[in-house]
């Protein structure tokens, strides 16, 4: 029998259930409160744990069997290690091994290395992944190929679900490039060290069990712990936990696309000339390319103009790091670094302080610290003619992407999107978003290499930059430039099966996707 | 992932007797983007089959179909059988490749053209700027498509150095479309000819498109200047053209620069001499060095000679395209010989080298005084002009005047300044 759907706040037709859970339809920002308490894992006692404080066991397989892995349970993994993570798969190659059927994988983000988790979702080890997927992962779920239905959460979003019981994390298994033999544990330091892992914070207090797994044991106590041990069940060592190298890009790059810097330059220019930018204007901006350019053209007018950002949220990169170390930034929040001169500098400058996502984004927490930001610098797959954005699939209809903390960001003072007009022939501005992530009440600016687009609700914005001499076009206009240069392409075709829920950062469901037609 | 074609045609080509059916053309590859290979193979009886591969298929693959279908029976081919691998080239592009493959099998005259933009139908002068000139490889179209958005004075489609000899005659359809499909934004039209007769012909397929200005390289004499007017001439006739197309010999040997005179008055459709110091310098057999010590007679006797035709002097390119400060270093000695333009092989050059040809404020207020106090000395009738207590002499004076004259060109300044001046000092 088919799911029911509704059509949500957004106009999208989502189900009323999902994987068999009731689902709230999106009502729109900020009008979701779902009242009652959170949810809390079951209360231990200390005395169920070894007085000398040593919880290492033989192996993650041990830890596992310990934790009572069983059919049906939701296991989660953190994704500091990013392309170098050695242990997320390992964990259901035990559990195929064991013969464990129909998990929920609950990661804050896959990677390319996860793509070997197929096997589990083919031999059904796995029954869905309920977090970012992309390449190949989310190629086999755009085909209708994973069995349960797949749940996009932005990195906010995962707290939140975790806060309100939406998911209920059985086993955690959080990867430690530092860690004690009670179970405290840290990002920096050993050679698989990834600065920070903020993003575990969520799932160790509120998952039933915990495993650490370490390649760096150290002596009690390690410090300072960003995982505290007494919410820890078991410590596992291992030899290595990550590929160094694709753990942490050794240096990140500002982009030598002439159309980029040309984005980036105008960006800049927008910034200053509307006002944005300005002395004490805070700054979040990530790790492409492209924003890169932008940090280094922002570092150059607050040199100029004498001004210093009061902080910056990370994902930190060497160019925020610069502005740090030279003054033109007070202190820098991070949820994440991303090159080595970022991990130096949060081990050593009082200033780059971690600040987990726990905090910054979440839903249920008593205030938002992206609501806080000046100046959010995001990229889209596609935005359209009401400015809403995707960030998960592609134009071509598949699933692409993971939202990471893009639909957190967006409740910044002033979002900014500089995309390219078409990326090879494809168009980013559409009529009408092939999924929708964030709604674009929430979307300020459009920043193309031929010209800028200003939300009409923006009404301030387009009368700051009046007579700047700014390339100022509509988002119709820049659409109907991108057509007549690449064509109008044609539209994905979808069937009835809905193969993903996108949720927004309430817990409501913003939109679906749906299982392509392939010919 | 694309599969590179295997290139058939090789095998095709050493056995004489067998008649070449097989043509590819075009690039493909994981670093190519905006562009595509395809290869024909001529069949009989079977229709026309086309093997699509494309990162661009869900979303454009049905209309690729329709214009290579439109295309080939545009050129009356019926039976074919079309292999495509496509990085997201743009329509004018894929056409392009489709003809040259095409006209690698069959002789014909006819040309499949894209439509022409209107925004690409201006003219341009004899003076005016020519600061920058950004060149761009005439085969590799994923440069093209937004080259018009970085603001150089002029875009330079080069058939010459940039392009591998066996690319040469597909290079030129795709230059033809490019001038008529790529919005340039009002940057100065350009094309770089290669040379000899092959750059004769080149001109068969840039005239009729409206190209503004053709670049004539490793020019030596005026007898080329004359051979390609002729040729120029010739085709506006045939198609009943009036716009004017202008010339920019490039001198890259030492018979060149001993003949730049002969070549800078060669014809009055010479509106600039460039030097190419990379060449130059080979013919001579020394090391092009940044101080340029070996081609400073070279660039003085070039510039002397654009100067006395009243032309403009052009410098060579900069390579290093990572060191901006170096880059304006060497624009402001440019500058300093004469120079009034210089050519860029990466957009982020010409913000720096239009900065750096650009007066100063400085400049343009020393000028302004030295000016005025010419015109009030005049207007007092004193034979002699005086700021404060320096006497000017009137190559001073007229130094500043083209000093105040570039200002008022580049809205720098106003072209009554001299009025408002008084009018804000009554």
């Amino acid at each position: 029998m088919p799911i029911k759907t509704v059509i949500n706040a957004a106009g999208r037709s989502v189900p009323l259930e999902i994987n068999g859970q009731p689902a709230i339809p999106f009502k729109g920002v900020g009008k979701h409160k779902p009242g009652g308490r959170k949810y809390s894992p079951p209360i231990p006692a200390c005395s169920d744990y070894p007085d000398d404080g040593n919880k290492v066991v033989g192996s993650l397989e041990e830890a596992l069997r310990k934790c009572g892995l069983s059919d049906g349970m939701t296991i989660s993994t953190h994704h500091h290690l990013r392309d170098g993570d050695l242990i997320s798969n390992k964990v259901f190659e035990i559990a195929s091994s064991l013969g464990v059927k129909d998990l929920i994988w609950f990661p804050s983000a896959s990677f390319p290395c996860n793509d070997p988790v197929i096997k589990y979702l083919d031999d059904g080890t796995i029954n869905r992944i309920e977090g970012s997927m992309n390449g190949p992962l989310g190629r086999y779920v755009s085909e209708g190929k994973m069995k349960g239905t797949a749940v996009l959460r932005s990195h906010g979003g995962r707290v939140q679900a975790i806060q309100d019981g939406e998911v209920r994390i059985d086993i955690a298994v959080l990867a430690a490039p530092t860690a004690d033999c009670f179970g405290n544990a840290k990002g920096t330091g050993g050679h698989s060290a990834c600065g920070v892992i903020g993003y575990a914070k969520a799932d160790y207090l509120y998952a039933t069990r915990v495993i650490v797994v370490t390649d760096n044991l150290v002596d009690f106590p390690c410090f300072p712990m960003e995982i505290e041990g007494n919410y820890v069940d078991y410590v596992v060592v291992v030899d290595r936990i990550g590929i160094p190298e694709k753990i942490i890009s050794g240096t990140t790059q500002v982009t030598k696309s002439p159309d980029r810097l040309l984005i980036a330059e105008l960006t800049a220019s927008f910034l200053v000339k509307s006002g944005i930018l300005k002395d004490g204007a805070t700054i979040q901006a990530g790790a492409g390319g492209t924003s890169l350019a932008i940090a280094v053209f922002v570092h150059q007018i607050l040199k100029e103009k004498g001004w210093k950002s009061k902080f910056g949220f990370g994902g930190s990169t060497k160019y925020m790091v610069k502005m740090l170390e030279e003054g033109q930034m007070g202190f820098i929040l991070d949820a994440q670094v991303f090159d080595l001169d970022s991990v130096k500098s949060i081990e050593n400058n009082p200033n780059h302080v971690p600040y987990p996502v726990f905090n910054a984004y979440n839903y249920h927490s008593k205030g938002n610290l992206t609501s806080m930001m000046d100046i959010m610098i995001l990229g889209a797959t596609e935005v359209d003619l009401n400015f809403n954005g995707n960030v998960v699939t592609h134009s071509d209809g598949y699933l692409l992407h993971g939202i990471g903390g893009w639909q957190n960001c967006l409740h910044a003072r002033n979002v900014i999107l500089p995309i390219p007009l078409f990326r090879d022939r494809i168009p980013v501005i559409v009529d009408e978003v092939t999924t929708l992530c964030g709604p674009g009440e929430l979307i300020d600016v459009i920043i193309t290499e031929r010209g800028i687009a200003i939300n009409p609700l923006r009404k301030d914005l387009i009368e700051s930059v009046k007579g700047s001499g700014l390339p100022l076009k509509t988002i119709k206009e820049l659409k109907d430039e991108a057509e007549k240069i690449c064509g109008v392409p044609q539209k994905p075709k979808f069937e009835e099966d809905i193969v993903a829920a996108v949720k927004w950062v309430d817990g409501t469901v913003i939109d679906v996707v749906r299982k392509l037609k392939t010919m | 992932m694309f599969e590179k074609i295997t290139r058939f045609e090789l095998h095709y080509q050493s056995d004489g007797k067998m008649k070449k059916s097989i043509a590819i053309a075009g690039n493909s590859g994981l670093k190519v983007r905006s562009d595509c290979e395809i290869m024909l193979e001529l069949k009989s009886g079977e229709g026309i089959i086309i093997d699509l591969t494309s990162k661009v298929k869900a979303l454009y693959g049905e209309s690729i179909k329709r214009l290579i279908a439109e295309i080939l029976d545009f050129f009356s081919v019926k039976d074919a059988f079309i292999r495509i691998n496509d990085s997201g080239a743009l329509p004018f592009v894929i056409a392009a490749r489709m003809e040259s493959a095409i006209k690698q099998l069959i002789n014909t005259d006819l040309e499949f053209l894209p439509e022409f933009l209107n925004e690409n139908l201006y003219t341009t002068t004899k003076e005016r700027f020519r600061f920058s000139r950004l060149y761009l490889p005439g085969n590799t179209p994923g440069l093209m498509i937004n080259a018009g958005l970085h603001s150089a004075d002029g875009i330079i489609l080069d058939l010459e150095d940039s392009v591998a000899p066996e690319k040469k005659d597909e290079a030129r359809i795709l230059v033809r479309n490019a001038l008529r499909q790529i919005d340039f934004h009002g940057a100065e039209r350009m094309v770089r000819i290669n040379q000899g007769d092959r750059g004769l012909e080149d001109l068969h397929f840039l005239i009729p498109h409206n190209v503004n200005l053709v670049l004539i390289p490793k020019c030596e004499g005026a007898d080329y200047i004359k051979k390609a007017e002729e040729v120029i001439n010739s085709i506006n006739k045939k198609f009943n053209l009036k716009n004017q197309v202008f010339l920019m010999p490039i001198i890259e040997s030492a018979l060149g620069i001993e003949n730049s005179w002969e070549i800078a008055h060669a014809s009055e459709s010479v509106v600039a001499l460039a030097i190419g110091l990379e060449d130059y310098t080979a013919d001579l057999g020394v090391t092009r060095t940044i101080e340029g010590n070996e081609s400073f007679y070279a660039r003085t006797r070039l510039i002397v000679a654009a100067k006395a035709a009243g032309i403009q002097p052009i410098d060579s390119v900069f390579s290093d395209v990572a060191d901006m400060d170096a880059l304006l270093q060497n624009v402001l000695i440019s500058k300093s010989l004469g120079f009034e333009g210089m050519g860029c092989i990466h957009p982020r050059q010409i913000a720096v080298i239009k900065k750096g040809f650009t007066p100063d404020q400085a400049e343009i207020e020393k000028s302004k005084k030295i000016v005025q106090a010419f015109e009030s000395a005049k207007i007092q009738g004193l034979g002699v002009v005086a700021l404060g207590s320096k006497m000017i002499d009137p190559p001073v004076v007229a130094r500043a005047q083209k000093i105040i004259d570039l200002a008022v060109r580049l809205n720098l300044i106003s072209g009554d300044w001299i009025n408002e001046i008084t009018s804000v000092e009554k």
